[in-house]
């Protein structure tokens, strides 16, 4: 039968996954996105992936690595997936290292701030981005993370005016701003202009309150929303990692689930 | 009767989208407004007029981000 191994289709008479690998001990055995710890049936047109640690892959082979705890069939699809994000900021932050890790082929980061020490309680950014333009600063960092992906970082400020033609080569957009104004006025500009476009939009992520109030829903074919709904950032109530962060997974997982064809919330 | 956010809105019928928003105290620049599956573009608030079996849904969005 014929499996891929590190991205390379072989043929084999192995029916197991130590068969296929029997000098496995110490080594990082992935099959079909989940790493084994003990040996397997193998099947026609699995997938197996054999890392060494501590050792620097060749770089024909460190792509396919990297998305080997994939689900199958998620990495191609990713791979050709044009997302935008409208602020760079909590959530827009986390949006993109959770879509840049999942290999998204192209990313467009909008923000029209620089890097400022209040950010970093929730942002993701470092002492050494202090001063640097949001955009340019987390591109840095996907790069890091994923040297695979196209990156498009515009330093500019997301108007009625500019954001359908800033967004026009990007379907799914990212709303990922603080202010409520802003979030308004991206959607409207967005699916307003762009008939095709899906904007998933974020609303009430502030305060330390139960992470489980926040959720995904669906407003229209073409608008999601993710957030508790009601939470606001005001004097006495903050914004803060953990529920930034998770509002942000709500929207990365749903913007996943739109290029994999899963419309519902 | 008009349906706004899963509740009969009385008189709302015949007035603009506009004309009801300000009635009801919502701030247009916070929201998005649903009408039969689709977003009504800000633009179109002014022209929009209820109508009996309309069903709305207004989202208003709160800060933080």
């Amino acid at each position: 039968m014929t499996v891929t191994v590190n991205g390379q289709a072989l043929e084999t008479g192995a029916r197991s996954l130590f068969a296929l690998v029997p000098d496995h001990a110490g080594k990082v055995v992935i099959l079909n996105g989940f790493q084994a710890a003990d040996d397997l049936p193998l099947a026609e047109g699995d997938r197996v992936t054999v890392i060494e640690k501590g050792v620097l892959p060749p770089q024909d082979i460190l792509e396919d690595m990297m998305a080997s705890r994939h689900s199958p069939g998620v990495f191609e699809k990713v791979k050709q997936a044009r997302v935008g994000i409208a602020g760079l900021g909590g959530l827009g932050s986390h949006i993109a290292f959770a879509l840049a890790r999942t290999g998204v082929g192209h990313l467009h980061l909008v923000d029209f701030d620089t890097v400022e020490p209040s950010n970093l309680n929730r942002q993701c950014y470092r002492i050494c981005d202090l001063g640097k333009p949001k955009a340019q600063a987390l591109a840095e960092q996907l790069m890091e993370v994923n040297p695979y992906l196209s990156i498009t970082a515009d330093c500019v400020r997301v108007t009625q005016d500019n954001a359908a033609s800033l967004f026009s080569g990007e379907p799914i957009v990212c709303e990922a701003f603080d202010a409520p104004d802003a979030k308004a006025i991206l959607i409207d500009a967005v699916l307003s202009a762009c008939p095709d476009h899906i904007v998933v939009a974020a609303s009430g992520m502030a305060g330390y309150d139960s992470c489980n109030d926040i959720c995904t829903r669906r407003v229209t074919s073409r608008l999601y929303l993710c957030g508790d709904g009601k939470t606001a950032a005001r004097p006495g109530c903050g914004l803060m990692a953990p529920r930034v962060s998770v509002c942000a997974g709500h929207q990365a997982n749903m913007v996943l689930r739109l290029i994999l064809g899963e419309p519902s919330p | 009767m008009v349906q706004i956010n899963g509740k009969p809105a009385e008189n709302a019928a015949g007035l603009t989208l506009s004309a009801y928003l300000s009635q009801a105290g919502y701030q247009p620049a916070f929201l998005a407004v649903e009408r039969g599956g689709e977003i009504v573009p800000r633009a179109q608030y002014d022209t929009t007029i209820l109508q009996d079996g309309d069903v709305i849904e207004i989202v208003q969005f709160v800060g933080g981000g």
